[in-house]
């Protein structure tokens, strides 16, 4: 059932070396440099979306995901939900106006796979960039490198799965759309949404908790991705793998690096879901075929490079 | 012509050039040798991890998860982000018990 979670609204990503990374989110990926903090932190945006931002960059020791913020409808449903998660036994964290620039109050919270998650429900509306929503254009002149439109989802991996669903489907109101289940019956990865996109955030099982398998990023077309793992080549960006087919999702696909060394993904399709579906289910002897349609083998990376 | 340093992994003892200003994990990965893991190639997963038992070396950022800064001393570096000064010695021991072999039993329950 809907209970007012509509988006993810933002992803914070440790970075390296500040510099080195604008300019992969910037130049290569395409996202729009849209302000910086006094803590020296880049906020971007993919040219369609319509909030200030969605991508935050800190630089650190160590690269990873700091916290990734879903948008929810107003602040009552924002108040609403965390009088649930305090009642659910959750630790909230209360953050402050500001604290993010053009940001509302945020609710952040550890699920069980030990990310931090966050809602909020104001942010700063600055319009899809270039266009506008007044008679606008198909797209905007001056995008660069891979022109991502949106930032999509994240794959995180970590710990107590069930737990973690459970939360995400009681408290929050998002569906299971797809999962892999193991010969044991244990859901070893779960793909869950909050809209009718196959996938707002998934999972998959890792005996150490917190950790960030990639940020994807939306894309139109096949021809977008092919051109995508052009760029990667004429930059010599890292790549992981593709471009190829999910079997999961069944989206087109491909996988590289940061250089800092978190993954990205950029895509195009994919399944829908909606709330009278049931979900979709692999056996985790398929996984070779569930996560790289083509190939059907594992990539051994794919499943143990983390960051 | 352009200035290269040998490198030899010693557990493989594979060997092979890698240029001024190259990491060594692309040299190696160019010259389609697998003696090293490869992992993000951005100082980030700790994949690539190596000890250098001999030579010189520049370093880039990595992850102070992976390589504190007490390690650097020890020589024990991640392979995409060291840059040869002279010819080198490495050695990239199989992983370590602990973290990296809770992933690998995850591998396995996934398969």
């Amino acid at each position: 059932m809907k209970k007012g979670v509509m988006r993810p609204g933002h992803v914070q990503i440790r970075v390296l070396d500040m510099d080195e990374a604008v300019k992969h989110y910037k130049d290569l990926l395409g996202l729009i440099e849209m302000d910086r903090d006094d803590q020296g932190r880049v906020y971007l945006k993919g040219w369609t979306e319509v909030d200030k931002f969605s991508v935050v960059l800190r630089e650190a020791d160590e690269p990873g995901m700091d916290f990734m913020g879903f948008k929810c409808l107003d602040e009552d449903v924002l108040g609403q939900l965390r009088s649930e998660l305090l009642e659910r036994g959750c630790e909230v964290e209360d953050i402050p106006e500001g604290e993010l620039k053009d940001c509302g109050r945020r609710i952040r919270f550890i699920a069980p796979t030990g990310h931090a998650f966050e809602l909020y429900a104001t942010k700063k509306q600055t319009g899809k960039w270039g266009v506008g929503n007044h008679n606008p254009e198909a797209w905007p002149r001056g995008l660069e490198g891979i022109k991502a439109t949106r930032f999509d989802h994240c794959l995180l991996y970590g710990p107590n799965l069930d737990e973690t669903l459970d939360l995400f489907r009681d408290v929050l109101g998002f569906d299971l759309a797809e999962q892999v289940i193991a010969p044991d019956g244990k859901r070893v990865a779960q793909f869950l949404t909050v809209s009718t996109k196959a996938h707002d955030i998934a999972f998959i099982h890792h005996e150490e908790p917190g950790k960030f398998h990639h940020a994807s990023f939306f894309l139109e077309t096949w021809q977008d991705v092919l051109k995508a793992a052009d760029l990667l080549s004429m930059t010599d960006t890292s790549i992981d793998i593709g471009p190829t087919r999910h079997g999961l999702t069944h989206g087109q696909t491909i996988y590289f690096f940061d250089p800092s060394g978190n993954r990205n993904e950029v895509f195009a399709g994919g399944d829908y879901h909606y709330p009278d579906h049931e979900p979709v289910t692999w056996d985790a002897e398929e996984l070779g075929k569930a996560i790289f349609y083509h190939d059907r083998v594992l990539n051994e990376r794919f499943l143990t490079v983390l960051t | 012509m352009e200035e290269s340093y040998q490198v030899t992994e010693q557990c493989s003892g594979q060997t092979f050039r890698c240029k001024a200003g190259q990491s060594i994990l692309k040299a190696m990965e160019q010259q389609g040798l697998k003696c090293v893991p490869v992992g993000c190639r951005g100082g980030g997963c700790g994949f690539c991890k190596i000890t250098v038992l001999n030579g010189d070396f520049e370093c880039g950022k990595m992850s102070r998860v992976h390589v504190p800064p007490e390690a650097i001393e020890q020589g024990e570096v991640l392979a995409c982000r060291i840059y040869p000064l002279s010819n080198l010695i490495i050695e990239c021991r199989p992983q370590p018990a602990g973290r990296l072999a809770s992933e690998h039993t995850t591998t396995k329950v996934l398969r």
